[in-house]
């Protein structure tokens, strides 16, 4: 009988990911760029719930159903932002999220 | 000795890891969109590997499906060429790796100092609920997707819990104020029927709003 991974590792693996995220938001120019950070990093948030949900029997059914209820906002979240850089493209022929500056105060 | 399941979680999860890292090391956004499509992969391999078979799967066709599908769209429709570079300069980077690994860091020395490795007693409970909970993963006697449709549908799942009604002041014996706990009326059970019902009416507003805000440009002034 295996004794299995213990939660620790995944936990880590959530934490790279979310550092992932967080460097990709921050790095990338490209608006789809921050985007695809910001989906890296619900990833991450995800992976830590479906871990614990696995570890601790009180939080077991908890712990996936708020991870589906992170994917289907992931989900929202991304045809809004794709709806406004489609609507930024069309008024400023670019991505670039440094071009975005009228509400620069 | 081998143990398949310690092999398949280094192996999924340290090709998730490099899939996410190139994610972001990567310039080109069409590169970048097809890594994140390997590290949703790996995630939603990552859930099968702990038995959450139902969201392993959800994750595959709503992420993998309709969020990369978004996305490739998204880089199709604003692309100026076939492969759009947009260079972050080298000072940039240093700071951001800096600041990434210092937040790593900060979140690894965060879960080891929360989590008090069990000893003794304890440790023996803890192993005891972990091949419980291994056991109730076993596709052939797991029960999630029903436990989570019921959990959803405000049938309810688990034991019926008793509301405790709030604390009222009364008076004991010798006259003293305290406060007492009366006695329990109701009974319910875990549903989640109210936060479904608000991701469907938000799902709702997502779709107005995205296709008002994609909607075809009407020129000023010009004709339609």
């Amino acid at each position: 009988m295996s004794e299995g991974v213990a939660l620790y590792p995944y936990l880590v693996l959530g934490a790279l990911l979310f550092t992932c995220g967080v460097i990709c938001m921050a790095t990338k120019r490209n608006a789809i760029g921050v985007l695809i950070g910001v989906e890296l990093v619900l990833n991450g948030s995800n992976i830590n719930f479906v871990a614990f949900s696995q570890y601790n029997p009180d939080f077991q059914v908890e712990g996936m159903i708020f991870a589906l209820f992170v994917i289907v906002m992931a989900a929202g979240e991304a045809a809004v932002a794709l709806a406004i850089v489609l609507n930024f493209y069309n008024n400023h022929s670019t991505v670039d999220v440094d071009s975005a500056e009228e509400l620069k105060g | 000795m081998f143990d398949a399941e310690m092999f398949m979680f280094w192996l999924i999860a340290s090709l998730t890891g490099l899939c996410a890292i190139a994610t972001v090391i990567t310039q080109n956004i069409v590169r970048s969109a097809t890594w994140l499509l390997f590290t949703l992969a790996g995630t939603s391999s990552i859930f099968f590997l702990l038995g959450a078979d139902f969201v392993g799967a959800i994750q595959l066709l709503i992420y993998v499906g309709g969020t990369m599908v978004l996305v490739v769209f998204g880089v199709m429709l604003t692309a100026q060429g076939p492969f759009v570079n947009m260079r972050t300069s080298g000072a940039e980077w240093a700071i951001s790796i800096v600041a990434g690994l210092m937040l790593l860091g900060v979140l690894c020395f965060g879960l080891t100092s929360f989590q008090k490795l069990p000893t003794g007693e304890a440790l023996a409970k803890a192993n005891e609920a972990h091949s419980k909970q291994r056991k109730a993963n076993d596709p052939k006697t797991s029960t999630h997707a029903s436990t989570i449709g019921q959990a959803l549908s405000g049938v309810g799942y688990g034991p019926i819990y008793k509301r405790m009604p709030p604390l009222l002041p009364t008076k004991d014996a010798k006259g003293n104020l305290v406060t007492l706990p009366g006695a329990p009326r109701e009974t319910e059970r875990i549903h989640y029927l109210l936060p479904f019902e608000i991701v469907s009416v938000h799902l709702l507003v997502v779709l107005i709003g995205a296709a008002y805000l994609a909607r075809a440009k009407r020129r000023r002034g010009g004709k339609a």
